[in-house]
């Protein structure tokens, strides 16, 4: 009986003290933290891919919550439909951002860019990259050996076995840009998903002169600037033999598309085209954006 | 018998080539000798579309310290500065010149006589090996006069001339000793005489026992020139590997060979600096091997640069029926040819037709933790580990398994039961921590 008593009595003392402590030093060395991250924490998708420039989604909570304006900080899996939760629960207002969404700027398929050599070497673009070109003469071509496949957390680019160029599945596709970083040719880029996802794009990154393109590629760029001077609101630019469309310009009227000697502008989700009888006045009756 | 310490494997040798006479191949009409080189920056043209270049003219001048000079392998016109497809596909800037006759700049001594005295100082000679544009003929093309300028306050104590030639196949270096062994220990003595050093060693793999008692007999007539025959082991022509294996010292993680007191030349840049000292005659020429199981013709040719490799291998008989790969280079280090419209480099050593059922890869199966890979690592690294923490993007973990220190031999794929690609996955991960420590500095 004795025995019991002097533990019980030994270890509740020892218990009470080490609270007394632990009280103590947990108010000295506090460390306040805004409720609000938690808030904001839990209106995000918790997906922590990284697509912010943050270390996971309580790193951006972080920086919203400590961040005078929301200007520039947008959580790309979410969107604005999160951004907006995020700014009601701070108080501060989001500013409505574009969705963006990836495509691969790079068109050239089995059948339009022919193999040269077979690569039988680690599947693995990086690698092959580094090793040499690729199999094809294109040497800024896609390598087809689905790095971004594997970088994606949200299963929506696929390397497509018959063409062997990744597809972007665009309700998948949270543009969080983790398969830019993978690509070593950098053809992925994010650009403006526009209005009905409706986008044109210049589906090449070759910047060899013309000719070199043609041999290697039937759909590559070959820098002739037919669609810079057609385009009406200057959205073309022309670098190294190389077309881009800034899609900030660009008010999707198609032109470009028409003249491209090579197909390489590429259209996405627009309705089929009209015969072509109509394709003069076509232009001129407003694109539905 | 001498060998380095550390791993090492020894494939077949298939030198088919060796004994074969150095033939001069023929020029063609035009050439496109590339400006830019292994390591370094792409030198700067200072010729222009039309002009008229003779053989020897100085056509690319170094940008930087880590660059070297071209110079014309031929006498003609500028037809255009391009881009030129390189051996891996990536363009690469070019002087293409179409020949016209065969006139060399005047300079050049075209006699054959053996010029054994060089009065010219330290400074002086290592200022003619800069501007002939001499860079390391073992692979790597690194500028020669750089590693005869050792940074401050390191002093170098024995001067190591690599001979080995430890890749399978290619037996360029061995005829080279064969038919111009004296002027190669002229060299030597003028390496020795550049770097104030009186003791110099050419190690010799023992199976080139002719250039071994060639040289020897010769080596008598110079001071201070030892020659070692070493043991058959690859990659013994490794810098760090020919070190220990010669004067049993081994280059700390990170450093370079001057750190302990020896420099390193491979022989056919001996035989280069001997030209340019006593001859003055820049680089624009070396020696390619063509070989291969089935090669009509292996031999070994005296190839002009920018020569298209597809003519070297015309004169060599065209390329085998059933080739499956051609190699540039030797079958461990050597990195297979997109095509053969690839212009002949400073660093291009062998011409190698790989047999169809030689080229594929065999299926990659799981690692068994046999450990071979480990033992025969020369550098002391942990191929298998480093390989998975590659799969796995760990690259501080490679880091600090000294993933720098891979000399990229491919020992360890060489050697895998169970073929997997590790040196890919290696160099992959070398390339990324490689990124990642020059983006701290």
């Amino acid at each position: 009986m004795n025995v019991i008593l002097i533990s019980l009595i030994t270890l509740g003392v020892v218990g009470a003290v080490s609270a007394i402590i632990l009280f103590f030093v947990a108010k000295k060395f506090h460390v306040y933290e805004d409720p609000r991250i938690d808030q904001v924490e839990q209106a995000l998708p918790g997906a922590n891919c990284g697509g912010c420039g943050f270390p996971g989604c309580r790193g951006f909570a972080d920086a919203c919550v400590k961040a005078d304006t929301l200007d520039g900080l947008l959580c790309p899996v979410g969107g604005n439909e999160t951004m907006q939760k995020v700014a009601g629960i701070l108080g501060k207002s989001a500013v409505e951002a574009v969705p963006t969404v990836a495509v691969v700027r790079c068109a050239g398929t089995c059948e339009h860019r022919p193999r040269m050599n077979e690569y039988d070497g680690v599947k693995h673009c990086f690698i092959a990259h580094n090793l040499y070109s690729g199999e094809t003469g294109c040497s800024f071509g896609c390598l087809g050996l689905g790095d971004c496949e594997v970088a994606c957390e949200f299963d929506a680019i696929h390397v497509n076995p018959v063409t062997k160029l990744p597809e972007v599945d665009e309700d998948k596709c949270t543009s969080c840009g983790a398969c830019v970083k993978a690509c070593p040719k950098l053809l992925i880029e994010l650009r403006k998903k526009g209005p009905k996802s409706r986008r044109i794009y210049v589906a090449c990154r070759n910047e060899d002169k013309g000719h070199i393109t043609r041999k290697s590629c039937e759909v590559g760029c070959i820098g002739c600037g037919k669609c810079l001077k057609v385009c009406p609101h200057d959205a073309i630019t022309i670098t190294n033999n190389l077309a881009f469309i800034d899609d900030s310009k660009c008010k999707l009227c198609r032109k470009c598309v028409e003249v491209c000697p090579t197909n390489a502008i590429v259209e996405l989700n627009f309705p089929p085209r009209k015969p072509k009888v109509e394709t003069a006045e076509a232009p001129k009756e407003p694109v539905n954006a | 018998m001498k060998t380095f310490r550390m791993g090492g494997i020894h494939p077949k040798e298939n030198k088919f080539s060796a004994g074969k006479k150095i033939r001069t191949a023929e020029i063609p009409k035009q050439v496109a000798i590339p400006l830019s080189h292994y390591v370094g920056s792409p030198s700067e043209s200072v010729v222009k579309k039309g002009d008229m270049v003779k053989v020897g003219q100085m056509i690319g001048k170094a940008n930087g310290f880590i660059s070297a000079n071209v110079h014309s392998s031929v006498s003609g016109k500028v037809n255009k500065i391009d881009v030129q497809l390189d051996a891996s596909g990536y363009k690469r800037p070019a002087v293409f010149i179409d020949v016209e006759g065969d006139e060399w700049i005047e300079t050049i001594d075209r006699s054959t006589d053996i010029k054994r005295e060089c009065n010219l100082s330290k400074e002086e000679i290592i200022k003619k090996i800069q501007d002939a544009g001499i860079v390391g003929l073992g692979g790597a093309t690194f500028p020669a006069h750089v590693k005869l300028s050792p940074p401050p306050g390191k002093k170098a104590e024995i001067l190591i001339i690599n001979a080995v030639e430890c890749e399978s196949y290619l037996t360029c270096d061995h005829q080279l000793m064969l038919e111009k062994g004296e002027e190669i220990l002229v060299g030597v003595t003028i390496i020795m005489k550049a770097l104030g050093v009186s003791k110099a060693v050419v190690g010799i793999e023992n199976n080139k026992k002719d250039a071994i008692e060639h040289l020897t007999e010769l080596a008598k007539s110079f001071t201070g020139i030892e020659v070692m025959p070493l043991k058959v082991r690859y990659p013994q022509g490794g810098e760090k590997q020919l070190i220990d294996a010669v004067i049993r010292r081994q280059v700390p993680s990170g450093r370079i060979p001057i750190e302990v007191g020896a420099v390193v030349q491979n022989v056919g840049t001996t035989y280069a600096i001997y030209e340019a000292v006593q001859k003055n005659k820049p680089m624009f020429e070396r020696i390619l091997t063509v070989t291969g199981k089935d090669a009509p013709n292996p031999g070994n040719y005296l190839v002009r640069l920018g020569v298209y490799l597809q003519n070297v291998v015309d004169q060599a008989g065209g390329v085998p029926a059933g080739t499956g790969k051609i190699v540039g280079g030797g079958p461990m280090m050597g990195r297979s040819l997109m095509n053969l419209s690839v212009p002949m480099a400073k660093g291009s050593a062998g011409v190698l037709f790989m047999k169809d059922e030689e080229s594929v890869r065999k299926p990659i199966k799981n690692c068994i933790r046999c450990a071979k890979c480990v033992s025969v690592c020369p550098m002391g690294l942990e191929p298998y580990l480093l390989m998975t923490q590659s799969e796995r993007n760990m690259w501080p973990e490679m880091e600090g398994n000294r993933v720098m220190d891979c000399i990229e031999c491919g020992s360890c794929s060489y050697t895998c039961p169970s073929n997997r690609p590790l040196l890919d996955y290696i160099r992959f991960g070398k390339t990324t921590v490689g990124g990642i420590i020059r983006s701290r500095k």
